[in-house]
């Protein structure tokens, strides 16, 4: 199926199908990275703007290479060093930066509901690259072509997700895509990092690692911050380390010999990976990143509207 | 002697147990007679009500006239005029002003403004503690007599149960209510909707309905304490509905208010991401409405309120977790009211004019409230079948927050009279916009 849309703000609107045109568009764009010379013309003279509102090395620079390698002109926008430091509001930002006619903005910003604003306030195409703890849907993109490189297919397979649902984009954007390609989904932590009602977005919830991680094909772990102690969530990262942390004892012991392991990263090491398993021959950790960059190159090329590579060969 | 006679209109008077067609004669500002077919003496005004309702003027005792301090939000004089529009003929405004309305010299100066530009009755509610800062009591006692009608630190909650209940032993001389905004902060901290499956899927920091319901409780307690009459402002949850029922049935001195907004829409107003849909209590669930309503027509629930909150577009526009809480609610508020609740036929329309007008007055001690013979000749007259579109350009408030732009209804106030005299008459009478 063809892609419509003007904008990639979440998952959950997604029908299955065209979540399969984004993978399979992706898949298709792996082959670049690859090349002697990774350079494509596909959106020779469009404009991408990354607008970061957010502190991210991983995702931007995932959508900047993947932008110069279609040919596109790519322009940073970091909040810090611009006008939002000096107390320009973020809607005004925006309408400053479309004036300047970007084909495609991507923006991360810490607050949900940021990229929607910018959908129905200009016309260019937004991409979320993560906001606030709604969705991330870049990110669940890599991780479903990631399963789908190593396990072969999505219906049928089952996903743990551990740690800080709560907070989490990731986990909410991938819960949506898995559901919808016929994965199930149990989501595990202690319940102060459950969000309320997790049961009503069709995953299961568990509160012990052991049961959750049992007969999974994919575990994916995620960053505990260290926000959560302060807050009272959790009373500290060793207490959580020793219950929650997967290392290679826990894996042998309850996970199947297959399974996967993956974590969008930044990686606590020691905390919920034991240097063992996040370096270890589960991990699939460096495969999410290389794949990242083949996502968004599909996400930016069926946004603005480019050549597919094929047609220039 | 001015004298204004009303004919023929459906008259509505709860507290004078009377629902017919009738005339109401008005003479010095204040009402006179009401019968059939009155005999107007020579060179009175006529107002013809045919097919209206006429109703005692709606009093809407939780507002925020924002002067002195934030008057590019609102003034007294903008405020005064969209409740006008809005079919109130009595306004109580709120203490959170810049300064705070926690001393005289703030009382006395909202009072001149009221008489010199307001368009309706203006009481002013004093501060519980001073600057609303939670520590110490306001000069509670000249605040009640330079005329506040109540004390709240309404927009905070007063988390040091000690204080609150010395508040409340202060004030019992005085016959004003406390209102309490009953939030607990650290359970609210950081929400910006309520906790739910909505915020879950949103990814928005919820406020669970456990903030609103320990502080009900408490509130309920201390009253049992002290023998004070304690208001909820704005109760928003199913559970809040229950302790104050309970409490009201054992006799505690507990009374409370409901918005038009948490009567008519839910959390899931939320998922469109307008900034106008953030309140303090945020909106809640479906189960919360249906029990709001059901206390709205059970009395548990005394009156309606609107928690008109003004604040200016920068302040509501961008992203949902930055924006400010609240919105306008004077010119909204009947015609919802009427097109969502009285229409399908879930609330008696002598139940809503009882709680817009009788009940507010009884438990504020205002004048006003019914249209016994010698009280003040405020009155609200509605067209029923008048057809609304609401549209926040045509507000006469100086402010444009609100949720319902684009919203239709049928019923919506059509005359505004304070002492006998037409303060605001429907612009667009028969056509409908």
């Amino acid at each position: 199926m063809g892609w419509t849309r003007k904008d990639l703000l979440t998952i959950r609107e997604l029908e299955a199908a065209e979540i399969l045109t984004l993978v399979d568009t992706a898949a298709s764009l792996e082959e670049i990275a690859g090349r002697e010379i990774k350079k494509v013309p596909a959106l020779r003279g469009k404009t991408i703007v990354n607008l970061f509102y957010e502190n991210s090395t991983r995702t931007r620079t995932s959508f900047e290479i993947a932008g110069k390698w279609l040919s596109a002109d790519v322009i940073n926008f970091s909040a810090s060093g611009s006008s939002a430091a000096k107390g320009e509001s973020f809607v005004d930002t925006a309408r400053n930066i479309a004036a300047m006619s970007p084909n495609v903005v991507v923006v991360r910003h810490s607050s949900s509901g940021a990229p929607a604003l910018l959908a129905r306030e200009l016309s260019c195409a937004i991409v979320n690259a993560g906001d606030g703890a709604h969705e991330h849907p870049t990110q669940a993109l890599l991780d479903l072509l990631t399963i789908r490189d190593k396990k072969g297919h999505f219906e049928g397979l089952s996903v743990a997700i551990v740690g800080d649902i709560a907070h989490s984009r990731v986990a909410r954007s991938n819960i949506h895509g898995m559901k919808k390609l016929g994965m199930t989904v149990t989501v595990a932590a202690p319940p102060t990092l459950i969000p309320p009602y997790a049961q009503e977005l069709g995953c299961k919830v568990s509160y012990r690692l052991e049961d959750a991680i049992r007969d999974v094909d994919v575990i994916m772990m995620l960053r505990l911050q260290q926000e959560r102690m302060h807050a009272g969530l959790i009373p500290s990262l060793r207490e959580y380390s020793r219950y929650w942390g997967l290392t290679l004892e826990r894996l042998a012991a309850h996970a199947r010999p297959d399974v996967l392991i993956m974590h969008p990263g930044p990686v606590n090491r020691g905390v919920e990976l034991s240097p063992e398993v996040a370096d270890g021959p589960y991990s699939v950790i460096l495969d999410q990143v290389a794949k990242g960059v083949a996502v968004r190159m599909a996400v930016l090329l069926l946004l603005a509207g480019g050549r597919s590579p094929e047609a220039h060969q | 002697m001015s004298a204004l006679v009303i004919r023929g209109g459906r008259v509505i008077d709860p507290a004078g147990s009377v629902d017919a067609v009738q005339d109401v004669l008005i003479e010095d500002g204040k009402i006179a007679r009401v019968g059939g077919r009155l005999t107007a003496p020579e060179g009175a005004t006529e107002i013809d009500a045919a097919g209206k309702w006429v109703c005692p003027g709606f009093i809407d005792m939780h507002v925020h006239l924002r002067e002195p301090g934030h008057e590019y939000k609102e003034t007294v004089a903008t405020g005064t005029r969209a409740a006008a529009a809005g079919g109130f003929t009595a306004v109580c405004c709120m203490a959170n002003t810049q300064p705070v309305n926690d001393n005289r010299a703030v009382t006395d100066y909202i009072r001149a403004k009221a008489d010199s530009e307001g368009v309706v009755r203006v009481y002013p509610i004093g501060a519980v503690s001073r600057g609303l800062e939670g520590k110490e009591l306001a000069e509670l006692a000249e605040l009640a007599e330079a005329g506040c009608v109540a004390f709240s630190d309404d927009g905070r909650c007063v988390m040091n149960a000690e204080l609150y209940r010395r508040a409340m032993e202060y004030t019992l001389p005085f016959g004003a209510p406390v209102i309490s905004h009953a939030e607990d902060h650290t359970l609210s901290r950081g929400g910006c909707m309520n906790e739910g499956v909505v915020s879950t899927e949103l990814g928005l920091h919820g406020i669970p309905a456990a903030a609103e319901d320990v502080m009900v409780a408490r509130d309920i307690v201390l009253a049992e304490l002290t023998g004070a009459h304690v208001h909820i402002a704005h109760l928003s949850t199913a559970g809040a509905v229950r302790l104050v029922r309970d409490a009201k049935s054992r006799g505690v001195r507990v009374t409370a208010e409901v918005t038009p907004h948490h009567l008519v829409l839910t959390e899931e107003a939320v998922r469109s991401w307008d900034v106008n849909t953030r309140m303090a209590p945020p909106l809640r669930t479906k189960r919360d409405c249906e029990a709001l309503i059901e206390a709205l027509v059970d009395g548990t629930i005394d009156c309606v309120a609107t928690d008109h909150a003004p604040h200016a577009l920068s302040e509501k526009e961008g992203e949902f977790d930055q924006a400010a809480n609240g919105i306008v609610g004077l010119e909204t508020a009947v015609a919802l009211l009427l097109d969502r609740l009285v229409r399908p036929g879930l609330l008696p329309i002598a139940t809503l004019i009882s709680r817009l007008s009788r009940d507010p007055a009884r438990l504020l001690r205002l004048p006003g409230g019914g249209l016994g013979v010698g009280a003040p000749a405020d009155l609200t007259l509605i067209d029923p079948e008048g057809a609304v579109t609401i549209d926040p350009k045509r507000f006469q408030s100086k402010s444009r927050n609100t949720p319902f732009a684009g919203w239709t209804a049928t019923g919506r106030p059509w005359k505004t009279i304070v002492g006998g005299r037409a303060v605001w008459q429907c612009a667009d009478e028969g056509r409908a916009s």
